[in-house]
Formats: structure tokens, C-alpha cells, sequence
């Protein structure tokens, strides 16, 4: 078989697409094993996405609206990298949360909390030439769901990275260190034991501004290259 | 490898509204090159409920054949306009709508060409990674040819061919279980 352009995953990294505690995954989840595909142009390309122009503001979520939303600033910053450690350059970082009290702006959520007219959740940015991001906004909070009986999801900020190729395209969530609710939160735990803490964003107190916000790292890791190019396999 | 990958998480049920203003439905402005269709993609669970709370992304080629990225550095034509990537989520009845043109075919990397396909990504709340699978087009004579098909057992080779139904609309139905599952790739 050629060998492959991009490493498959280590086993104990991803979830199990059926993942029981996690109730929707029951009938949402295929129960045969995915066919192993040799990557050919399809799977080694992907969108790079760098013809779609970003608004600046769209990397500040406090400044989509008319005022200030509620809830407690931070800034949420990392870096878009391989498993080899090189940088993803331009990569395009995209990010949806809800609000400080814990509410989507999103038709769908009836959860009994308010809706933040000066927040709305989503945001993009374009990493640096060294996979760098940073983004504004505020403080995501828990929010109960209907899985089982008092369930709640942990603070959450859902991040979407397309990456060098099709093969690369990630789609996660970020969460805050030491929060007490991700114990028991099976959409967190469906991740292997080994990998789930790569998820938690870091307390960074260098990145932190004086008299202005808290700030997190998050960095994410793509998949990597195999040192021989495909065409010499 | 001195890193860890990041491990992959649902979608969930909240991105519309939010990703939305980013949604691509339309990938090929007027001008660009091929015989244009349209794709009704069909999302359905184990039971063959509709999924209306979905996202499908697609990537292909254009109809020359030539993938809108550094990696394809054939001596092929690129389409002002057209990068090939599309993102839609699914409506009530489950459907994911795209307009584009027809790709053309791409090679194997041990030689000749794989039949004419579109790639797709699958999300959803319920699915923890991206399920990606591909779509061709029934009637393809490449199709008795194409060396991914040939990967797959021939009684479920129908899971990834799309019907033409009257005019330029393709439609797929992709099932994430059930008697009819749809084959998903690990590329
Ligand atoms: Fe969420």
C-alpha cells in the first residue's frame, strides 16, 4: 500500500463513534468500521480557505454589537500546529460558544436563561505565518442538556480547523482548566483517559492583561506528515 | 512526533446561527467552467430519521479535474472563483443543498484515474468525529473502474452513488446506521 501522506491517528486519541453515555451517539454512530482509504488527491488536498475575507472585528466577540456583552472578558489564545511541531500558517480558526449565563443564540435552545442582545457567539481568525490565533470574548457558561437527569456540559468554546488537507479537518471543543463539571460530562469523557486533558486550555498568566481580562491558551495539534512524500512511496 | 494530536468532539446542536454567515452553498459563480448540477444531500440516523440538526461539507475538483490547493500541481486549469469546497447544514427534511459544476476525475496515485467524485465531511450532534465519505455519479461508466469502489464491498458501493433525478439534481442519501448504512472512509 502507498504509504500515506498524513500519520493516522494513535490509537487512544479520538472518541468512539459509539459512545453510550453520550446518548445521541446511539443511533447517530455507524456500526461498521470506517473503510481504510490510501490517500490520493482528494484526502491530501483540502480548502485552505485563503481567499475569504475576515472582518477584524470578527475576532473580538465583546465588539459584535452595539455594547459590551455581560459576563467575565477573556482572551483565548494558541497555536494551530502539527503533531511534528510546525506551525500551521494562515490557518483559518473558527469558534461558537454561548453567552455568560449559558445560552446559545440559536432558535433551538430553550434552556431557561437570558439571551445577551450584545452577544452572539460566533467568531473566525486567520492564525500568523507561526499558527498563532487569539480571539476576544467572554467567559462561556454550563448549560444542563437533556442526556440524564441533572447533566450539564462543563464550559465550552466549540473550534472548527480545516488544516493543510481534507485528511486534516477537525472539528472540537475547548475547555476551561479544572472545572469541576468535567467530571461528569460524557461528551468530554468519550475521549480516551490518556487524551481527554489535551482539551482543557491552560490558565496563562503572561498572556493575562493587567486591569483588563484572564487569558487561556489552547493550542491544537493536526495531524502530521510522514517524512517521505507519497510520490516516492 | 513531539506533539499530541487534539482529539476530535460533536459538533453539537448550536453551530447554526453562529457558523452560519459562513455557509457555502453555492461554490461556482457564473463563468466558471462545466456542466453545472446540484447536490440534495440526505442525512438520516440508524432508525431513518431525517437528521435536520447536520452539517456537510464538500471538496472536489473542478471540471477539469484539478483540486484548488498547492499539493495538485498538474498542469491543469484553475477556475477564477471557484475553490471547491462547500459547507450547508441540513434542513427539516434532513437535506443539504449545494449547487457547483461537475468535477472532473482525479488521478490514482499507482496510475489511471479515479472515477469523478465529490469528498464529504459529516457532522452532527451524536457524532463525535467526522465521518467522511464520497459521491459519485450513477451512470459513470469509470465507475466499474474506480479503484476506491473496488475497496468496497460491492453490495454497499450503492451507498455512495448519487441518482440523477430530472435535470441537473443529484441526490445522496447517506445513512449514519441501519440496513443501509453508508460506507465512511479513514483517509
Ligand atoms: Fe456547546
Amino acid at each position: 500500500m502507498t504509504e500515506q501522506a498524513y500519520r493516522r491517528p494513535a490509537a487512544g486519541t479520538h472518541p468512539a463513534n459509539l459512545s453510550p453515555e453520550y446518548k445521541s451517539t446511539v443511533a447517530r454512530s455507524p456500526s461498521k468500521p470506517a473503510v481504510i482509504l490510501p490517500q490520493t488527491l482528494s484526502e491530501i488536498t483540502g480548502p485552505l480557505r485563503r481567499e475569504e475575507r475576515l472582518d477584524a472585528g470578527e475576532s473580538d466577540l465583546t465588539k459584535q454589537r452595539m455594547a459590551a456583552p455581560l459576563g467575565e472578558r477573556i482572551i483565548v489564545q494558541g497555536r494551530v500546529l502539527d503533531e511534528d511541531g510546525r506551525a500551521v500558517p494562515q490557518a483559518l480558526v473558527e469558534i461558537w460558544q454561548c453567552n455568560a449565563a449559558g445560552r446559545y443564540h440559536h432558535p433551538g435552545d430553550q434552556h431557561d436563561a437570558p439571551l445577551d442582545p450584545n452577544f452572539y457567539g460566533g467568531g473566525r481568525v486567520r492564525a500568523d505565518e507561526d499558527g498563532n490565533y487569539r480571539f476576544v470574548t467572554i467567559k462561556p457558561g454550563a448549560y444542563p442538556w437533556g442526556n440524564h437527569r441533572n447533566a450539564w456540559r462543563p464550559a465550552h468554546i466549540h473550534f472548527s480547523l480545516f488544516g493543510p488537507a481534507f485528511a486534516t479537518r477537525l472539528i472540537t471543543q475547548m475547555y476551561f482548566p479544572g472545572d469541576p463539571l468535567l467530571a461528569f460530562d460524557p461528551i468530554y469523557n468519550s475521549v480516551p483517559a490518556g487524551a481527554r486533558a489535551r482539551l482543557q486550555s491552560s490558565f496563562d498568566m503572561e498572556a493575562t492583561q493587567p486591569e483588563w481580562a484572564l487569558a487561556y491558551r489552547f493550542d491544537i495539534v493536526l495531524r502530521g506528515r510522514n517524512a517521505t512524500p507519497m510520490e516516492n512511496a | 512526533m513531539s506533539h499530541a494530536l487534539t482529539p476530535s468532539q460533536t459538533i453539537g446542536p448550536f453551530y447554526f446561527g453562529t457558523l452560519a454567515n459562513t455557509y457555502r452553498a453555492e461554490l461556482a459563480p457564473p463563468g466558471v467552467a462545466g456542466e453545472r448540477i446540484e447536490l440534495a444531500i440526505a442525512l438520516h440516523d440508524r432508525d431513518g430519521a431525517v437528521v435536520p440538526d447536520g452539517l456537510i461539507e464538500i471538496w472536489q475538483a473542478n471540471s477539469h479535474g484539478r483540486y484548488n490547493h498547492p499539493e495538485d500541481r498538474r498542469n491543469l486549469p484553475l477556475d477564477a472563483g471557484f475553490e471547491g469546497f462547500g459547507r450547508a447544514s441540513t434542513d427539516k427534511a434532513g437535506v443539504a443543498r449545494f449547487g457547483t459544476v461537475r468535477p472532473g476525475r482525479v488521478p490514482w496515485p499507482q496510475g489511471g484515474l479515479q472515477a469523478a467524485h465529490v469528498n464529504i465531511s459529516v457532522f452532527a450532534r451524536g457524532v463525535l468525529n467526522r465521518l467522511a465519505t464520497r459521491l459519485y455519479f450513477d451512470g459513470d461508466p469509470a465507475l466499474a473502474e474506480d479503484p476506491v469502489l473496488k475497496l468496497v464491498e460491492a453490495a454497499r458501493r450503492p451507498t455512495l452513488i448519487a441518482k440523477r433525478d430530472g435535470g441537473g439534481l443529484w441526490t445522496l442519501s447517506i445513512h449514519l446506521g441501519g440496513a443501509h448504512e453508508t460506507v465512511f472512509f479513514d483517509g
